[in-house]
């Protein structure tokens, strides 16, 4: 198996409903990391693209091969992909497997998402179907509500009364905006504060508005190289050292785990192994935060910090810059916002940015190993991937 | 491979009010709602056997903000109940007003009848699910 780098990234300014269609927005952050790449469309061997929603959003299925051929890579092999808000980092996952594997060279991956567009009902309606069609949503099921289901998991099972918890999960959210307002591409610039998260509507028990991300428009993308060709590239490639993912079925069919994550357990798990390393060794990580507990649970999950004492660590600054672990420097899904194909090639952009010292205030001093975890549906796809300075 | 219980008759058994599952005669593990193997050893010699449809709330929300089609039934309370059996299941709350709501319904007895979500533009047809009340 070949190493491979990701030698260039883009992604345009997420945002709320936008005029530009899903291949217009992916195309703008496609140009980008090509050019970061010093590459043209015509060296991208292939393309995968993240994208959940573009049939309902846009009327629009396969958007990937309209894309390769707006960007000008015709008639590439151009692959569609669609695990719920993890789509683009399985995406990744994939790009880095063909790369490894020498049957391709270089391929681009990314992910677009046009959801702020459809509006709150039928964006709630159509990101429910990443639940089981079957077996939840009769009963009504959504996002929030799957989440707001676990916080109350959570508070029960580690015994922590459920005012605490929520003070705790307002602390992510607030954080999250603290570092959204330092990053010129988030959805949200806004720092807030726990009267606002406190003050916000109810959308699903205990869940109010600010421990939810927002529905969001944009695109992301990222080019993968092999090692020979990264090295000729840039000065700078990042390497993609540990990827995992895992699945798991509805969520009763997890009773045995939750409120733990079995499927993102595995994933990291993965992913660790195969770059040989652990959670000590990150240095600044991209999680799924989705919804404020939803930070708490991953946290744990990935290693970092003991069950039921996330919140605590929250808290006492470990997840921000000169803590433990610093998590979600972007603004994370809630402040940067969740365009939910584009997600995971996002976060990657996050880090890779991080690794290469390019962020400015949000910056991670001297970070040289930096983690995503992307998780899409109720646990359904989960995917880690663990990132490496070549420098 | 023929399904054992099907999702369709899983859900037109649970409208006459009858919540069936699957029994493994290998590791003797419930499964429900059905699956085509086991969910716990995935083997496939199964029995359909019919539960009590009684258990346990383990955990709770009200969902204020609906998808597109369920405004109507809104606020509205999802429960996973763990049943006597064994097994979790995903349904509705009924018999409580939907905002007063709280941590303490974690650990209550419930039962069971149907309720019958009509399908929308989206779905497959129609699907029932157990709609839980607090145990007298």
């Amino acid at each position: 198996m070949r190493k491979v780098a990701i030698v260039g990234v883009g992604m345009t300014k997420f945002s709320g409903k936008q005029d530009k269609t899903c291949v217009e927005l992916f195309a703008e952050a496609a140009m980008d990391a090509i050019n970061e790449s010093n590459l043209t469309p015509k060296d991208i061997q292939a393309l995968f693209l993240g994208n959940v929603l573009g049939d309902f959003s846009e009327g629009q299925s396969q958007p990937q091969a309209f894309a390769a051929d707006y960007i000008g890579a015709f008639n590439i092999p151009a692959n569609r992909y669609e695990g719920a808000c993890a789509s683009a980092a399985v995406a990744v996952c994939d790009a880095f497997m063909w790369v490894a594997s020498g049957l391709y060279d270089i391929v681009l991956a990314g992910g677009v998402e046009t959801a702020a567009k459809m509006g709150t009902p039928l964006a709630t309606r159509t990101f429910s179907m990443g639940s089981d069609s079957r077996y939840e949503y009769p009963a009504g099921i959504t996002f929030p509500a799957v989440f707001a289901l676990l916080a109350h998991l959570y508070a029960k099972r580690y015994g922590i009364p459920l005012e605490k918890l929520k003070r705790q999960m307002a602390q992510v959210s607030i954080d999250s905006h603290y570092y959204g307002a330092r990053n010129p591409k988030a959805h949200f610039q806004k720092e807030i504060t726990m009267d606002d998260v406190f003050n916000s509507f109810m959308v699903c028990q205990p869940l109010q508005l600010y421990d939810c991300c927002p529905f969001s428009d944009g695109g992301s993308a990222v080019v993968l190289a092999s090692e020979e060709r990264a090295r000729k590239l840039t000065d700078k490639p990042v390497y993609i050292v540990g990827i995992g993912q895992a699945s798991a079925g509805n969520l009763p069919s997890q009773k045995d785990y939750l409120p733990r994550i079995k499927s993102r357990e595995l994933s990291a798990k993965r992913a660790y192994d195969m770059a040989g390393l652990g959670p000590k060794d990150i240095d600044v990580c991209e999680l799924h935060d989705c919804f404020s507990i939803a930070t708490l649970i991953a946290l744990e999950s990935l290693g970092f910090f003991e069950y039921g004492t996330a919140g605590e660590a929250v808290e006492r600054g470990e997840t921000r810059i000169g803590g433990k672990i610093p998590i979600d420097l972007s603004g994370g899904l809630k402040a940067k916002g969740h365009p939910i194909g584009a997600t995971g090639t996002a976060q990657v952009y996050e880090i890779v940015e991080q690794l290469r010292g390019e962020c400015g205030e949000r910056q991670v001093e001297g970070a040289k190993i930096g983690m995503t975890d992307t998780l899409g549906g109720d646990a359904g796809t989960l995917c880690n991937l663990i990132l490496k300075r070549g420098w | 491979m023929e399904h054992k219980l099907s999702f369709r008759d899983y859900s037109e058994a649970l409208k006459q009010n009858k919540l069936l599952g699957l029994k493994c005669k290998q590791c003797g593990t419930i499964t429900v709602p059905p699956k085509i193997a086991c969910g716990r050893c995935a083997g496939t010699d199964l029995d359909i056997a019919e539960l009590s449809g009684k258990g346990e709330i383990q955990t709770f929300t009200t969902v204020f903000v609906p998808p597109e089609g369920r405004e109507a039934e809104t606020p509205y309370v999802i429960v996973l109940v763990e049943l006597d059996e064994g097994p979790w299941v995903m349904g509705n709350l009924a018999g409580i007003e939907p905002d007063k709501v709280t941590m303490d319904v974690i650990g209550e007895r419930v039962k069971m009848e149907p309720a019958v979500f009509p399908g929308d533009k989206y779905s497959a047809g129609d699907g029932a699910r157990p709609l839980f009340s607090l145990e007298a």
